[in-house]
């Protein structure tokens, strides 16, 4: 298969005006992924699977990824002058960075015999603007993994044929696999609690001391 | 009937024996199974109905298809929250006198997914059970030995008197409320008549 900067370059040739950027992955396997703005995802994802060098055919997964606000603090030395002498000092920045939800698409060319290529979309924030473009039209077989993410995360699909929860009740509100959900206090008696569990041992139990 | 009679009788020839006995005798060894399995301890249920350990000797290898046939639930399996209501229902459509054998580690406790948000933390929150089964899977041994525990427990009902099985009350409840779909988890999250939660007593 070809390098991610080519496929790249090649989807910028194709798709008009479509936004691709390389998001880079550090660890030893370096599987980074490609980041395609919402609006020409399915154009892209057609692209994918049309272009006669890359055929993806195959969408093997669909995950659902939960990045939280974030505080990035960043440490610069600045040069100041204090008391008339030139010194340098350390002046921490902090950055606000926004949440999200991604949905990541694994694809691979059954035709051709490559992948994975990593496709990644995002939503706006994770409040109120959690939608992306469904792939299902594109490949079929991304359905019920999207209904998944849609149901254990919330992200909404645009363009889904049947966009309803797939493992939890229709009536049910929350998105379990989000970072901040707040699962039923209904904690039990357990032998030998550890970590999370511990704590809530403690909650329940104050007499015992969590043990 | 005096027990030295009817050895006495039994001497000459005679046999007897009381309608009672001859009324659990007959309804041990015909239980009659649902066939449902929720998870892997299914497939050790299927096991223990096949031909090494053959269920059959028993009188409880006639799975039946409908609950309204059945006489045993054998809730084989991780019973998650979504599932739980139409367990209950299938065992409100059963006829009296109906047992239940909760099988496995998850059944009878939630089992590995004990501390999850969308596993019932045992079957024994909205249906009476009768007999437990621990193990992940339980061995179809296992399930044998909880099906003779059960045989005993049938056997040992007596038929009058304040001790006699629900299905001969007239008032006992044979329907239990099943539990509606909540926003966050099911509503009612445990049948109380049936069940309390775990009091910790600790000796010295």
């Amino acid at each position: 298969m070809e390098t991610l900067d080519q496929i790249k370059a090649r989807i910028e040739a194709a798709v008009t005006a479509a936004s691709v950027q390389i998001v880079p992955n550090a660890n030893p396997e370096g599987q980074s992924s490609l980041l395609v703005d919402n609006p020409h995802a399915l154009a892209t994802a057609r692209f994918l699977r049309e272009d006669a060098a890359l055929r993806l055919d195959y969408a093997s997964n669909v995950n659902g990824v939960d990045w939280l606000d974030a505080v990035i603090q960043e440490k610069r030395k600045v040069k100041q002058v204090i008391e008339g002498v030139e010194r340098e000092i350390e002046q921490t920045t902090e950055l606000k960075k926004p949440g999200y939800l991604e949905a990541v698409y694994h694809l691979y060319s059954m035709e051709l015999k490559h992948g994975p290529l990593i496709l990644r979309l995002r939503t706006g924030n994770r409040t109120d603007n959690t939608r992306v473009p469904s792939l299902t039209p594109v490949w079929r077989g991304a359905e019920f993994q999207e209904r998944e993410a849609y149901d254990l995360y919330g992200i909404v699909f645009d363009g889904h044929p049947d966009l309803r929860r797939i493992l939890m009740w229709d009536e049910f509100k929350d998105f379990p696999m989000r970072k901040d959900y707040a699962e039923p206090d209904d904690y039990e008696y357990e032998p030998t609690p550890h970590d999370e569990l511990l704590e809530k041992a403690r909650r329940h139990y104050p007499a015992e001391g969590g043990a | 009937m005096d027990e030295g009679l009817r050895s006495e009788l039994s001497k000459q020839g005679v046999f007897t024996t009381t309608l009672e006995d001859l009324y659990n005798w007959g309804r041990k060894n015909s239980i009659w199974p649902l066939g449902f399995g929720l998870a892997c301890c299914a497939i050790e249920m299927i096991a223990a109905s096949m031909a090494r350990w053959d269920l059959a000797r028993f009188g409880a290898e006639v799975f039946r298809p409908s609950p309204r046939q059945a006489d045993l639930m054998i809730v084989a399996g991780t019973v998650t929250k979504k599932m739980a209501p139409q367990v209950v229902r299938l065992y409100n459509q059963m006829p009296e006198p109906k047992y239940v054998i909760a099988m496995g580690a998850c059944a009878i406790s939630g089992g590995p997914f004990k501390q999850g948000y969308n596993v019932l933390k045992g079957i024994d929150r909205y249906i009476p059970v009768d007999v437990h089964i621990p193990g992940c899977p339980p061995r179809p041994e296992a399930l044998l030995h909880a099906f003779m525990t059960l045989q005993r427990k049938i056997d040992e009902q007596a038929l009058t008197g304040a001790q006699r099985p629900r299905h001969l009350v007239a008032e006992a409840p044979s329907e239990y409320p099943v539990p509606e779909f909540g926003e966050h988890d099911l509503e009612p999250p445990s049948n109380p008549a049936v069940w309390q939660p775990p009091v910790l007593v600790r000796g010295e």
